[in-house]
């Protein structure tokens, strides 16, 4: 797919892919071979059926492309931007056994992108009012997945979102020259025109709780919080000034436009030389929002080594584009700061990987007196999150795991509480945009049959 | 708004490009739905905050956030305030009265000019000491100093409650422990978010990092990293001047602009 230039880009926040032109498209939908039993529907968390949209794409209809998407998944624009198709539907991709993979994601954006611009973006077919209404706690993906769905089954939908702006880890997270947030907005402005309601600014746990929603006369709850509490390393010096949390310096530049102070208000400090803890698409993002923002040397810093890092391929690759260095099997064990308090160095230790953990990734270990010194201004730490306790602790019969997890049925988001459902990282901890999305189709289907009995 | 208690806070934006300001709720009144913030013009976005008007309304507000203080009856109860913090002394002044506490409330300020919410505060407690550094108005010195004052006169205080600036909470956790008194006061780091997503407000109390937003604000005086938390503070010092000059220099020259259309 055409891209803007690493030299280039590297001094922006514009998207990086400019996405399929017809022409390519078309040629590449050409590609598929229209399996009998496609192996790629299996591999999607929401069961697109991807040769029916390429069909459509191949044929020239673009609408039609769009349409057949959305029956399954209510963010086209955003999955085929974001997700991890190389280890799910391209990955089944029976070309890929000889050849490259058909690349359905870039053909998804291409369909979802082809109808948004074109304007033609059509109101489906809304059942008629059923008279219940479902309260969705968090406005992430998950969170959008169900309000879409129950919409359209006729239900009435009050989206809560805590920031003040509705999208979740889509607005806050993923910065905007990999999802622009244009895209997240006109996703919510089409809820919105089916008559989802969002209430931003509120949050649920301190100003009403799920009990009180109840109360207030919704018969279903979805909670879809996210897994909103930062991992630290837990280890000294960590909280002199120049480290963040990925979610905090995201936030900061994302959300709050800091790379723009300050024409906006929020500032952000991102210094010469900023290395980056951890490997998944988080640590990606963060490393080139540090490029964006002015480092001379952005690095990755990661324990193991580069087969195990969880960051999608595009990203990585990416990534080394635009100059990121990668320090594998590498961790800190120390941050040291100057008299005023300001991150000055990292040390760190060599690992090696030994026998493999309970994740079937080798485990690094420690090897013994290889410390050094890094000298960086800035550390983000990109090492996951845990979830945030201010739902569950407020909601009494609400049970959790030992990680703090709500505990729900995978297959409906069913939680402990009787009208209560929960899907996404709440769930299962730090996982992707469609395994969210994926956990709100089912969970919505599970409240509409709930709605029925009552 | 129904739920605020006292203790927790708010956070606002002013506009769209505006940051996500934390403030402590001063004062609420259900009834009527009115929310009290009070603050000190000391950057951009609360010179920003001081220009706007009557009938002028906010981006967005979102709160409550944050632990409300824990409320009991300790028996006598000091409650200092410092400056700004004063007001957000003053709910929780109103609420230990409440429950049955003789309050006694220490408030202070540079000078009489600066000391806001006498009256107000002299309502919410039983008992209200006044103090300036320069002494224009009431006891000569520090609010700590009073405080010092009433424990070695050996005095019984069973609970002290305090915000106000962070060397001042610093000094008054120096008066209190010796003494033993249990100590809470209230931080005000930087935030960003408020609900505990990003840790911009980590602080080290008892040797463990907390996040004021959730875990606090309030916090036993004894146990806070001050020294810690006065270098955090400052990190964006250099921004914030960035941001007061630039707030400076569009105000002029919008002030210049009106002028310059004004009929002679």
């Amino acid at each position: 797919m055409p891209e803007q230039p690493p030299e280039q880009r590297v001094k922006n926040f514009k998207e990086v892919p400019f996405g399929y032109t017809e022409e390519l498209a078309k040629i590449e939908s050409q590609r598929c071979l229209f399996c009998k039993k496609p192996l790629c529907i299996a591999g999607c968390p929401v069961e697109i059926d991807i040769p029916g949209f390429i069909k459509l794409i191949a044929e020239g209809d673009y609408i039609g492309a769009a349409k057949k998407l959305k029956e399954t998944n209510s963010l086209p624009a955003v999955c085929g931007r974001v997700c991890p198709q190389e280890d799910q539907c391209e990955k089944v991709c029976i070309l890929s056994k000889k050849y490259e993979p058909v690349a359905i994601g870039n053909l998804e954006r291409f369909a979802a992108d082809y109808e948004r611009e074109a304007g033609e973006i059509e109101i489906p077919k809304i059942e008629k009012s059923t008279g219940k209404k479902v309260a969705i706690v968090g406005s992430g993906p998950a969170g959008l997945t169900v309000a879409g769905d129950l919409i359209k089954m006729g239900h009435q939908v009050t989206v809560f979102e805590a920031l003040h702006k509705a999208g979740g880890v889509l607005v806050y997270g993923i910065p905007e020259f990999r999802l622009p947030k244009a895209i997240v907005q006109s996703e919510v402005d089409y809820l919105a025109k089916l008559g989802v309601e969002f209430k931003t600014s509120y949050v649920v746990g301190m100003l009403q709780t799920i009990d009180d929603l109840f109360a207030s006369g919704y018969h279903a709850i979805f909670i879809g919080t996210g897994a909103g509490l930062p991992n630290f390393m837990k280890i000294p010096g960590e909280n002199l000034n120049g480290i963040y949390s990925a979610n905090e310096y995201l936030t900061r530049s994302n959300l709050m436009k800091a790379y723009s102070f300050p024409e906006n208000d929020t500032p952000i400090f991102s210094g010469k030389n900023v290395a980056v803890l951890g490997g998944g698409n988080t640590a990606m993002d963060s490393v080139r929002t540090a490029l964006r923002l002015g480092a001379d040397n952005a690095y990755i810093v990661y324990r193991r080594s580069r087969t195990e890092m969880p960051a999608r391929k595009d990203e990585i690759h990416h990534a080394e584009q635009e100059g990121v260095k990668f320090d594998f099997l590498t961790a800190p064990i120390k941050f040291h700061g100057t008299e005023d308090g300001w991150l000055k160095s990292m040390e760190c230790i060599q690992m090696k990987l030994g026998e493999p953990d309970e994740s079937g990734r080798r485990r690094p270990v420690p090897v013994e007196g290889s410390n050094y010194i890094m000298d960086v201004d800035t550390v983000i730490v990109a090492i996951g999150n845990s979830s945030n306790p201010l739902v569950p602790k407020t909601t009494p019969g609400l049970d959790i795991n030992k990680w703090g997890n709500i505990t729900a049925d995978p297959e409906t988001g069913q939680t402990s509480r009787r009208g209560v459902f929960a899907g996404g990282d709440i769930v299962t901890g730090g996982a992707t945009v469609i395994l969210a999305a994926g956990a709100g189709k089912k969970a919505a289907r599970a409240i509409d049959a709930y709605l029925k009995t009552l | 708004m129904e739920k605020a208690k006292p203790g927790q806070f708010v956070i606002l934006r002013i506009d769209e490009p505006g940051e996500r300001i934390p403030m402590s709720i001063a004062d609420l009144d259900k009834k009527n739905g009115i929310l009290t913030i009070v603050f000190q013009e000391v950057g951009k976005s609360t010179a920003q905050l001081g220009s706007l008007k009557e009938g002028d309304s906010l981006a967005d507000v979102v709160g409550p956030l944050g632990t409300p203080t824990h409320i009991e009856k300790y028996g006598n109860c000091v409650c200092v305030g410092g400056g700004i913090g004063i007001a957000p002394i003053h709910p929780v002044a109103k609420a230990l009265k409440e429950v049955g506490n003789q309050v006694t409330s220490i408030i202070g300020a540079r000078n009489k000019e600066l000391l806001i919410m006498e009256e107000e505060s002299r309502a919410s407690c039983d008992n209200l000491i006044i103090s300036t550094d320069d002494g224009s108005y009431g006891f000569h010195g520090f609010v700590t100093q009073v405080l010092a004052g009433i424990l070695e006169k050996g005095e019984k205080v069973d609970f002290v409650f305090s915000v106000g600036p962070v060397l001042m909470m610093r000094a008054l956790a120096r008066v209190t422990l010796p003494y033993k008194v249990r100590t809470i006061i209230s931080l005000n780091p930087i935030m960003v978010d408020g609900t505990g997503m990003c840790g911009a407000c980590r602080v080290t109390v008892g040797n463990q990092t907390k996040f004021a937003c959730v875990d606090g604000p309030d916090f036993d005086a004894h146990l806070v990293d001050f020294e810690e938390l006065l270098k955090r503070q400052r990190m964006y010092l250099k921004e914030e001047k960035v941001a007061m000059d630039n707030f400076i220099s569009k105000m002029d020259q919008s002030a210049h602009h009106h002028q310059s259309h004004k009929p002679s």
